[in-house]
């Protein structure tokens, strides 16, 4: 046990946590917009495994992985425009719409990488971008400042995330249109616009989030994501919808992740129980999820489609 | 000198699947007069306004602002023209702040960033212009109901509404909310704004109109200037005949108490105490009338009687018989009848047929079984027998009780609840959303109940309705009664102030 309280292993856990955090970070962020419009995508495991793909495969031809980022992104806003279709437009069910919407890019992702790629070939990833000065300092530096690029982009996405919310207009009707649709509509805010620029912005997020995912681990495999995104739909109940309370939540997911691995590579954990240990970060975020979760109420609207005079 | 005309709209006509809703309705109003338009539900006074709103379309006809032919698509389009609405369900998000209420949906000064203190200050102004009296930081849902709808009055000054429609706006207010309300009106059209009030409320429209419009079935029946108009008139010209206002009331010995409340205590459904030691009785052969402001404990202590609600504390007995907490078929039993306040939903069963509906609480009585089944003969017999009684108009006994009008429904339910001898009666809003024949004729019964020496306890919002009826009156405040008072001798003001929770010794001669 002693061994895991040395300087070097407490650095690499923080350091892994903050970037295992980071695809469900902006998953997460991603899908807090829809929500907060009245919108429950479902979908966002498999928009994040089309992105993952898309992103992988871009940086396998280019070897550019700002490339790789910019083409997840895309794919995830096209798959974003549809789930917008289907739940604002067409008004399906969004408990099971979203799963539609999984299932075919759990399965796209698998079919296009067999059909185009074959058998797994490593991409190259992301290099560390070393803060000047900051990255310096003691034990912080190889904490906070010592990380690639994408990581310091998704905690940024925490500020400005806060910021269209609360301080622009496009963030007061979000939160209207998420509360009472009717009203908004009724002083001329369009709902329908609203709910398809949100849910795009979740899918593009969502896009960056697997591309960034993919591009991270250099490696692309059927179903990569493991389920993080539904864990970053868990992790938007966590987070009462708040931006910072979303950060919160990824960051309690990923330091657990981190802390796991780290148990089982010092043979803390013995391997027969590793299947169990990997359970581990879900069990604490359903937990959280339960304690937290009842003391914040959802957006009024969330998952009822709107109709003008209904 | 005439006023300019603000808005006409001519010969509006908009059809619904097997319903001329409006059928070549001819409206106007004048800048700086207040144009009621008066009619039951169904009368096509809401398909009117929401024409004008954009909500629909209409099928046929023009409508004109300041003598211009206009096209009016969308809410937005009506904002535009300078037309505000005041939704009888208020369009306000409660999780917003005053400020970011009114702001929405408004182009802002800083391009895509909120420009809130600047729309504060306006508020504030036109809060103590108006003397509205609100704070444009307070979150809505911190808000009462009366401010609540003060923050739509300036959402609508704010766009510089010229043409302002309040839709049934006194519904939720008590007296004294209202003549507040009336003054703030009369200063907007001093200011030569038009507006149009819609309510069913005689005495405010009288109180409130220049001009009165009245629509029945789709069409304009009455248009008078408010000199002209009476209570009786006003009424007539809305169903069509003669009516009347106020019901006969043999005079009833009332006896002993047969529904006895003590220190009753009812958690409400959000886990506050709704109902807080409550004391009330009512005698054989009176009707006690429940005055009070919506959300006062009226709900919760009427389905805590009837056994649809668990009793915390304290005792409920009828005609001296425990019924603290008992099931609703045993609190039956004992003599109760409940018309509750939700019809469609725990009055009737909407997609049961009229027979059905009437079997509910009967069904498993003698009469109506043989050899272990139903009879239906018998069933059919019953049934017919009471829609007859209490001139339930239904195409036939298997017809859906949902397709009924309203006031049928609740014809319907007083014929089940009263054809047992109840010793207490039950009647929570039983005339709201009924139209005027209907409620006269539920009104007749429930003082014909009261000559049987039933004791009716009556929940009401609609304090005509309770002047009228009451022997006496009671009025609840936040769970509590805080005043009783004889109907005869009353007046609307001190009911009003108790209603606002002034306590009666507070209130001078």
């Amino acid at each position: 046990m002693s061994q895991l309280f040395t300087e070097t292993v407490l650095i690499a856990i923080v350091a892994s946590g903050i970037r295992l955090a980071v695809p469900l970070l902006l998953a997460s962020l991603g899908e807090m917009y829809g929500q907060r419009s009245g919108v429950l995508n479902l979908g966002v495991d498999g928009i994040m495994l089309l992105g993952a793909f898309g992103g992988y495969y871009a940086v396998l031809r280019s070897g550019n992985v700002w490339f790789g980022l910019v083409v997840g992104a895309a794919v995830g806003m096209a798959l974003g425009l549809a789930s917008a279709v289907i739940s604002v437009t067409l008004q399906a069910e969004q408990g099971i719409s979203g799963i539609g919407v999984f299932l075919f890019g759990l399965g796209m992702s698998d079919l296009l990488f067999q059909k185009m790629v074959g058998t797994p070939v490593p991409i190259t990833s992301f290099s560390d971008v070393h803060i000047p000065l900051l990255a310096d300092i003691p034990v912080l530096g190889g904490m906070l400042f010592q990380h690639s690029m994408v990581v310091y982009l998704a905690f940024a996405a925490v500020p400005v995330s806060f910021f269209v919310l609360n301080r622009t207009t496009f963030g007061m009707n979000i939160r209207a249109v998420g509360e009472n649709p009717e009203a908004a509509d009724s002083l001329g805010v369009s709902v329908t616009r609203v709910r398809y620029a949100t849910v795009t912005i979740g899918g593009t997020m969502a896009g960056f989030a697997g591309a960034a995912l993919a591009i991270d681990l250099g490696i692309f495999q059927q179903n990569l994501t493991n389920a993080a995104g539904f864990i970053a739909i868990a992790l938007v109940y966590f987070g009462a919808w708040r931006p910072v309370g979303v950060m919160a939540g990824a960051l309690l997911y990923g330091f657990v992740n981190a802390l796991v691995l780290q148990l089982k590579t010092l043979g803390i954990i013995p391997r027969s129980w590793s299947d169990i240990a990997a359970m581990a970060p879900a069990v604490v975020t359903i937990l959280a999820l339960v304690v937290v979760a009842q003391r914040f109420r959802q957006p009024a609207a969330l998952t009822k489609p709107f109709t003008r005079g209904s | 000198m005439a006023e300019p005309q603000l808005l006409e709209m001519r010969g509006i006509v908009k059809r619904f699947p097997g319903v001329l809703a409006n059928d070549g309705v001819d409206f106007d109003v004048r800048a700086g007069e207040v144009h009621t338009l008066l009619g039951e539900n169904g009368a096509g006074k809401s398909t009117l306004m929401k024409i004008l709103y954009g909500l629909y379309a209409a099928d046929e006809g023009e409508v004109r602002l300041e003598g211009a032919s206009v096209e009016i698509a969308s809410p937005t389009d009506a904002i535009a023209h300078g037309i505000g609405m005041i939704h009888q369900h208020f369009m306000l998000v409660d999780t917003l702040t005053v400020a970011e209420n009114v702001a929405l949906g408004l182009e802002s000064s800083r391009g895509i960033l909120t420009d809130l203190d600047r729309v504060s200050e306006r508020i504030a102004d036109l809060s103590v212009r108006y003397g509205l009296h609100i704070d444009p930081e307070a979150v809505i849902w911190q808000l009462a109901v009366g401010q609540r709808q003060r923050v739509e009055i300036i959402k609508a000054l704010y766009r510089d509404a010229r043409l302002l429609i309040l839709d049934e706006p006194t519904a939720v207010l008590t007296p004294q909310e209202v003549d507040q309300l009336f003054v703030t009106l009369r200063q907007m059209t001093s200011d030569g704004r038009g507006l149009i009030f819609i309510s069913h409320k005689l005495h405010e429209v009288l109180a409130l109109s220049d001009r009165i419009t009245v629509l029945r079935h789709g069409r304009v029946t009455g248009n008078v200037a408010v000199e002209d108009a009476t209570r009786q008139g006003l009424a007539e010209m809305m169903v069509g005949r003669q009516v009347q206002m106020v019901p006969d009331k043999p005079t009833v010995v009332t006896t002993e108490p047969v529904l006895k409340i003590e220190k009753l205590t009812v958690m409400g459904d959000r886990g506050d105490e709704a109902v807080r030691g409550l004391d009330l009785e009512v005698r054989a052969g009176e009707i006690l009338g429940i005055a009070g402001v919506s959300g006062n404990g009226q709900r919760e202590l009427a389905q805590s009687i009837a056994g649809l609600r668990g009793v915390e504390s304290g005792t409920v007995q009828i005609d001296g018989a425990d019924v603290t907490n008992l099931r609703p078929a045993e609190v039956r039993a004992q003599g109760l009848a409940y018309v509750p306040e939700e019809r469609m939903h725990t009055g009737a069963i909407a997609g049961f047929s009229v027979t059905e509906n009437l079997l509910l609480i009967d069904h498993g009585d003698k009469r109506f079984v043989s050899r272990g089944l139903l009879d239906f003969g018998a069933i059919r017999k019953h049934c017919q027998g009471l829609v007859d009684e209490y001139d339930v108009k239904t195409p036939g006994l298997d017809t859906p009780s949902q397709t009924l009008s309203g006031g049928n429904i609740q014809k319907m339910i007083l014929a089940r609840e009263l054809s047992g001898t109840p010793k207490v009666l039950i009647a929570a809003q039983p005339t709201r959303g009924v139209d005027i024949g209907a409620s006269e004729y539920i009104h007749r019964r429930l003082i014909e109940q009261r000559s049987e020496s039933t004791g009716v306890l009556m929940v009401s919002e609609d304090l005509d309705e309770v002047f009228a009826l009451s022997d006496r009156i009671a009025v609840i405040y936040e769970g509590q009664i805080i005043g009783i008072v004889d109907a005869a001798t009353a007046t609307r003001e001190a009911v009003g102030l108790m209603m606002a929770g002034v306590e009666p010794e507070a209130i001078g001669e």
